[in-house]
C-alpha cells in the first residue's frame, strides 16, 4: 500500500531529476540561501569585491547606530534636565518628552496646545476617513465644511470662549500641514485649469498658461515664497495687509500648480483623440466633456506624479521659515535654542525627519492603493 | 345659419417638396497646404440613406466629420436641418444634439460602464432624468441585442459588442440624422455581421444615415443613393442600380472592380 507522503516525496524527486539545466539545484532547504548567495553575490571577482564591501560598510555603520539609537540611547529623564543624556554615548530621545510640545506647535501660547492638537487630530481622523473610495459621497464634502471651520475656529478662537490666536503663533506640525494640504487643495484646481489652457486652441490663454508655467517653475520656492511676502504688499493699496500666512500660502500654491499642471498635461496628452471626439459628437459643452470624459481617465494616469508633487509640496512648505513662519522644522529647531538641550540637535532633526517620513509614507502608500483601485474594471 | 354658400375651392396639387436635412455646398477644406476637399456637393433628404465609398484618404471621414463640425471647413456652406454650421456655437450645439455618430475605433468610454455610456450624454445634455434614460438605455441595448452586459465595462467586450454599444450611445441622444464612420472596417470579420444587422434595422425604421463604408453587401441592402469620392472630390453619385452596374466614370469602375473583385 502506498502512503500519500510515500507519493509526494516520489513526485518531488521526480521533479528534481527534471531540472538538471538549472543552475543551482537546492538539496534541501538549508542550502538554498547559500545557493542563491552563491549564485547572485559570488558568482564572479567583481562582484564577489562588490558583496565583501558592501558587507564591510554594513558592519561598520550598522552597529554604532544601533548602539547609539538604542542600546546606549536615553529615553527619558528626571525632573527636565538634560543630565542624564550628558553621562550617556547614545542619542538622547529624552528630548521628545520634553521638547515635544515645542517641536509640534512652536510659540502658539503654551497653555492653549490642546486647540493645534485637536485640530490636527481632527484633520488626521478627516483625512483617513475621506481615503477609503466608498466614503466618496456627498456627506463627506459636508462633514469637511464642517471640521474646516471646527479647526479654524480652534486655532483663531476669538469667538465662543476661546482666546484669540493670530496667525503669527502659529506653528509646527499644524502650520506645516495646514499649508500643504491647503496649497495642494488650492493648486489642484489651478494646475488642471492651467494644463488644459497650455492646450487651448485659443492662442491668447495658452500663451498665458504657458507663460505662467515656464516662468514659475524656472524659480525656486524661496524666490516665489520671497515675492510673496515682500513684493505682493508693494501692489496693495494702503493700508491693505494680507496675513504673512496667506501670503505664504498663495506663494506654496501657485508654485505647485505650475508643477502639477505639467504632470496632468502628461495624462490629458495620454488620452485619445477619439475621446474627446465621441464627447463632442454627443453635444456635451467643453467642460462637462472634460469632467466627465478626459479628466477622470487623464487623473487616473498620472496619479503617481501628482502624488509625487504632494509629497513635494508637504516637504518645501519647511521653507517657509525664510519668511519668518515656524513650520514643523523651524519650530523643532527653535525649540532646541534651550543651551541645555542644544548639544541634541541631532536627535531634533531626526524626530522632525521622521514625522515628515510618517506622513510621505502614508501619501506614498495611499496612492499605490488608490491607482489600485481605480485600475480595476476596465482593463482591456 | 349654415345657409351660407359652400364656395368649391379649386384642388391645387402641390408638389410635395422635401427638404434636405443635411446639405453640402461647394464645400472646401484645406489641412495646412493640402486640399481636403474640394467642391463638395452632397444633399440627403429625411429618411435618405447616403453610402460613401472611395479610396483611402479620399477625405470621406473629413467629409462626414465636417457635417457635425468635428472638423472644420474654410469656404462653401454646410446646412443641417436647415441651421447653417458656422461660428455660432449655438447652432452646434443643436447640430450636435440631433446628429448621431458612430466612429471606426468606437470611441467608447473606458471608465464608464456600458449603461453609463449610455445614459451620459441624455443626463447631461439634455438633463433627462436619471431613471428615465436608463430606461432607455435599457431598451437601446434590447435593440442591439446585449441587454446582458449593461453593468460590464467596454474593456471587457467584443469589438462587435462594443461597436454596438456605440450605436445605441449615439440613438440615446434620439438623433434624427446617423453618422457612419467605417463603422466595420475596425471588426474581425466574423463580428461584421452583427454590426451590419443593427445597421439595417436602423435604416429600416426610416432613420435619416449618411454612412462611410466599403461594405457593398450593405450599401446594395440599404442605400438609396451612392457616392464615391476621390482626391476630395465627390466623383459620382447615383442610386445603387445604376451605380453597381453602369458607373459613369472610370474611377468608379476601377475601384469598384477592385474591392468587389476578392
Ligand atoms: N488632421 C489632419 N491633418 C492633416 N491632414 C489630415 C488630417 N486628417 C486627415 N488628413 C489627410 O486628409 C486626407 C483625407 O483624410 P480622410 O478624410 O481621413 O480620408 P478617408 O476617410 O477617405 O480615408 C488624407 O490624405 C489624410 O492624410
Ligand atoms: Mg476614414
Amino acid at each position: 500500500m502506498i502512503k500519500p507522503e510515500d507519493d509526494i516525496h516520489a513526485a518531488t524527486a521526480a521533479a528534481d531529476v527534471e531540472e538538471p539545466s538549472s543552475a543551482v539545484v537546492p538539496e534541501t532547504p538549508l542550502w538554498k540561501p547559500l545557493g542563491w548567495a552563491k549564485s547572485n553575490l559570488f558568482d564572479s571577482v567583481p562582484n564577489t569585491i562588490l558583496t565583501l564591501l558592501a558587507l564591510f560598510l554594513l558592519w561598520e555603520t550598522i552597529p554604532p547606530l544601533l548602539s547609539w539609537g538604542l542600546f546606549h540611547a536615553t529615553w527619558s529623564v528626571a525632573d527636565g534636565s538634560a543630565a542624564a543624556c550628558r553621562d550617556s554615548a547614545g542619542a538622547c530621545w529624552a528630548l521628545m518628552g520634553e521638547k515635544n510640545r515645542l517641536m509640534l506647535f512652536g510659540v502658539y501660547p503654551y497653555d492653549q496646545h490642546w486647540r493645534p492638537l485637536l485640530a490636527t487630530c481632527i484633520v488626521i481622523a478627516m483625512l483617513a476617513t475621506s481615503a477609503p473610495r466608498r466614503f466618496w459621497r456627498r456627506e463627506l464634502g459636508y462633514a469637511w465644511g464642517v471640521a474646516v471651520v471646527v479647526v479654524a475656529w480652534l486655532m483663531w478662537g476669538g469667538i465662543l470662549g476661546l482666546p484669540y490666536v493670530e496667525t503669527g503663533l502659529w506653528g509646527g506640525l499644524p502650520l506645516t500641514m495646514g499649508l500643504a494640504l491647503l496649497g495642494i487643495v488650492l493648486a489642484f484646481p489651478l494646475s488642471i485649469v492651467l494644463a488644459l489652457g497650455r492646450r487651448s486652441n485659443l492662442p491668447a490663454i495658452k500663451a498665458i498658461c504657458t507663460g505662467y508655467i515656464e516662468l514659475v517653475r524656472g524659480v525656486p520656492l524661496v524666490s516665489v515664497l520671497f515675492m510673496a511676502s515682500v513684493m505682493f504688499p508693494l501692489f496693495l493699496p494702503e493700508g491693505v495687509t494680507i496675513d504673512k500666512l496667506l501670503r505664504a500660502l498663495a506663494g506654496i500654491t501657485l508654485f505647485t500648480a505650475a508643477y502639477l499642471a505639467e504632470a496632468v498635461r502628461g495624462g490629458l496628452q495620454a488620452i485619445p483623440r477619439g475621446q474627446e471626439e465621441a464627447a463632442d459628437a454627443l453635444g456635451l459643452p467643453y467642460w462637462r466633456k472634460m469632467r466627465l470624459i478626459v479628466l477622470p481617465q487623464a487623473l487616473r494616469l498620472v496619479i503617481p506624479p501628482i502624488v509625487n508633487q504632494f509629497i513635494s509640496c508637504f516637504k518645501d512648505t519647511s521653507l517657509v521659515t525664510i519668511v519668518g513662519l515656524y513650520d514643523l522644522l523651524a519650530a523643532s529647531k527653535a525649540a532646541l535654542a534651550d543651551p541645555e538641550w542644544r548639544p541634541y540637535f541631532v536627535e531634533g532633526y531626526v524626530i522632525a525627519a521622521a514625522i515628515y517620513w510618517v506622513f510621505c509614507f502614508s501619501m506614498s502608500r495611499y496612492s499605490q492603493w488608490l491607482e489600485r483601485q481605480l485600475a480595476t474594471g476596465h482593463r482591456r | 345659419m349654415s345657409d351660407a354658400p359652400v364656395v368649391e375651392l379649386p384642388v391645387v396639387e402641390l408638389p410635395v417638396v422635401e427638404l434636405p436635412v443635411v446639405e453640402l455646398i461647394d464645400v472646401q477644406k484645406w489641412y495646412g497646404a493640402f486640399h481636403v476637399l474640394k467642391d463638395v456637393n452632397l444633399s440627403v433628404k429625411k429618411g435618405e440613406k447616403v453610402v460613401v465609398c472611395g479610396p483611402s484618404g479620399s477625405g470621406k471621414s473629413t467629409m462626414i466629420r465636417c457635417v457635425n463640425r468635428l472638423e472644420e471647413h474654410q469656404a462653401g456652406r454646410i446646412l443641417v436641418n436647415n441651421i447653417e454650421l458656422a461660428d455660432d456655437l449655438k447652432a452646434i450645439d443643436a447640430i450636435r444634439k440631433d446628429v448621431g455618430m458612430v466612429f471606426q475605433s468606437f470611441n467608447l468610454f473606458p471608465h464608464l460602464t456600458v449603461l453609463q455610456n449610455l445614459t451620459l450624454a441624455p443626463t447631461w445634455v439634455k438633463h433627462v432624468p436619471k431613471k428615465e434614460a436608463e430606461d432607455l438605455a435599457m431598451q437601446l441595448l434590447e435593440r442591439v441585442r446585449i441587454p446582458d452586459q449593461a453593468k460590464k465595462f467596454p474593456g471587457q467586450l467584443s469589438g462587435g459588442q462594443q461597436q454596438r454599444v456605440a450605436i445605441a450611445r449615439a440613438l440615446a441622444m434620439k438623433p434624427s440624422i446617423m453618422l457612419f464612420d467605417e463603422p466595420t472596417s475596425a471588426l474581425d470579420p466574423e463580428m461584421v455581421k452583427e454590426v451590419l444587422d443593427v445597421m439595417i434595422e436602423l435604416a429600416g425604421e426610416g432613420m435619416t444615415m449618411i454612412c462611410v463604408t466599403h461594405e457593398m453587401g450593405f450599401a446594395r441592402a440599404v442605400a438609396d443613393t451612392m457616392v464615391f469620392m476621390a482626391e476630395g472630390r465627390v466623383i459620382e453619385m447615383a442610386p445603387p442600380e445604376q451605380f453597381f452596374s453602369d458607373p459613369k466614370s472610370e474611377r468608379t469602375r476601377q475601384f469598384l472592380g477592385q474591392i468587389i473583385g476578392h
